[in-house]
């Protein structure tokens, strides 16, 4: 699997061949706290680049999860659905939110690096 | 207006906490353990409040005062025993909650705990009633400190010898570092607990030594997860001026004398609801899976007509589901009835629940 890739609203992408994963970032997760709640996309699904995809609510508020690039989805996370507490503890592993079959790469390429995405970070407080 | 903060303002900050603007004040809604574990940890050992953005207003008076509370206070102030305490509101002329609130009865007179954003207006409210000899103070020398939790008369006692005898809702003065404190067995998350009013100077003592009995701070983050699931209305977002109390569900809080005699702002209004029922009730909504209806989320009945709303909705951690309050058509508020609320354009299923979602365990 290739290297994690950065967007600015705080979602991660790894790709393997043409069908990448996404999920949310260890950040994205400390801001919004407690997890309770997430909805996945179906298979199926057409998404855009920055477009709305999934959604994810903590104790405090729902917020929308993009996707960093567009594409097919191919499968949700049914798992964390069913476990929305795992995404605080694993969010860049096994609590991915979804795969999808790009059409792009240079959509991938043009995301940040894992250096600039720390450096955005600490540039951009919450 | 300029932002205010509490006494213990500093000692939140150092404590991790994460603030938010609210009435006014900077309060924190979380520190760094998060909304969950502060949840949590109320319910099973002890977490402590920081509410002193409450206004604590303090009225003395002779008969007279009862007469002029009573007008705008639907509690049976008369038969009120000193250190006694009620949960009532203010009412406007159409019965409406201006406010809601916990009276006591002291030696001079009563002691009011307002919520901080409703504050100013509510004494504006209860001056028009009030006699040239009523003397009034709401008094921002004192904190208000909530300790709630199944191990807080453990943890008070050691402190503060006595107060382990009080009953739910009712209050006394104690001694504590050469001051008097005033304590009422009381809280607002469906625990057991207390809380303490105590002088601005001597605060950050008390929370030393409930800190060092683990006693965790905890925000408002956990403060409206804990009274939701004791189904406990949020002033603003529940209740507003609009609401009486009985579409409120909360005509046990009428004394049963006033309910009668009347006397007060809205009483025709309340007389005639209570007699003919009303068009909307306050109820407990438990979605069917996971998702969260929050604060103004539509509600359909089981053939799509549309019968209310939201007021409050989030995750409860101790029930592990989320939990909602709203205002639905008084034919559909039978424990059971199956609803349907409208999350982000899609219908989900719910149903009608019975409130507290979780078991209060006050000493009664």
């Amino acid at each position: 699997m290739s290297e994690k890739k950065f967007s600015k609203k705080h979602e991660w992408v790894s790709l393997e061949g043409d069908v990448a994963t996404v999920g949310i970032t260890k950040h994205a997760t400390e801001m919004l706290g407690d997890i309770v709640f997430v909805e996945v996309p179906d298979a199926g699904k057409a998404v855009e680049k920055e477009g709305q995809a999934a959604v994810v609510e903590s104790t405090k508020a729902a917020s929308d999860v993009y996707s960093p690039i567009s594409g097919e989805i191919t499968e949700g996370n049914k798992a964390i659905a069913d476990d929305p507490g795992s995404v605080n503890t694993d969010p860049e592993g096994a609590s991915w939110f979804f795969k999808l079959k790009i059409k792009d790469k240079g959509e991938y390429d043009s995301l940040m690096s894992k250096d600039e995405y720390d450096k955005f970070c600490k540039e951009n407080p919450s | 207006m300029e932002v205010q903060k509490t006494a213990l303002y500093n000692y939140h900050k150092n404590l991790g906490a994460k603030f938010v603007p609210f009435a006014g004040y900077e309060m924190p809604i979380q520190y760094k353990d998060g909304i969950v574990k502060e949840h949590i940890s109320t319910r099973t050992h002890a977490g402590f409040f920081d509410v002193s953005h409450m206004g604590q207003f303090f009225l003395e008076g002779d008969e007279t005062l009862i007469e002029s509370l009573e007008k705008i206070i639907p509690a049976d102030l008369k038969n009120l025993k000193v250190n006694h305490s009620k949960y009532s509101f203010l009412l406007n002329n159409e019965g409406g909650i201006i406010d809601d609130l916990i009276i006591t009865k002291t030696e001079k007179g009563f002691c009011i705990i307002l919520n901080a954003a409703c504050k100013e207006n509510d004494i504006k409210q209860i001056l028009q009633f009030l006699k040239k000899n009523h003397k009034h103070l709401l008094n921002n020398d004192l904190s208000l400190i909530a300790l709630q939790g199944p191990k807080s008369v453990e943890i008070l006692e050691k402190l503060i010898p006595g107060v382990a005898n009080l009953k739910f809702m009712t209050g006394s003065n104690f001694e504590y570092e050469g001051e008097n404190l005033y304590v009422t067995r009381s809280g607002y998350t469906g625990e057991d607990g207390f809380e303490i009013s105590i002088s601005n100077a001597k605060v950050e003592k008390l929370i030393d030594y409930l800190i060092s009995n683990e006693v965790k701070p905890i925000g408002l983050g956990a403060r409206d997860t804990l009274r939701l699931e004791a189904g406990l209305c949020l002033y603003g977002h529940d209740l507003n001026e609009k609401i009486n109390p009985v579409e409120a569900n909360l005509k046990w809080a009428i004394a049963k004398k006033r309910k009668e005699v009347g006397g007060f702002n809205g009483w025709e209004k309340i007389k005639n609801l209570l007699a003919n029922g009303c068009e909307k009730i306050r109820v407990g909504i438990k979605p069917d899976g996971k998702v969260i209806a929050r604060e103004n989320t539509k509600i359909f009945s089981s053939d799509n007509n549309e019968i209310g709303f939201v007021t409050s909705g989030t995750f409860g951690p101790s029930v592990n589901a989320p939990v909602a309050m709203g205002y639905v058509k008084s034919e559909f508020s039978k424990i059971g009835t199956s609803i349907q609320l409208e999350v982000r354009g899609k219908k989900y299923g719910g149903k009608i629940s019975e409130l507290p979602f979780y078991k209060k365990s006050y000493v009664k």
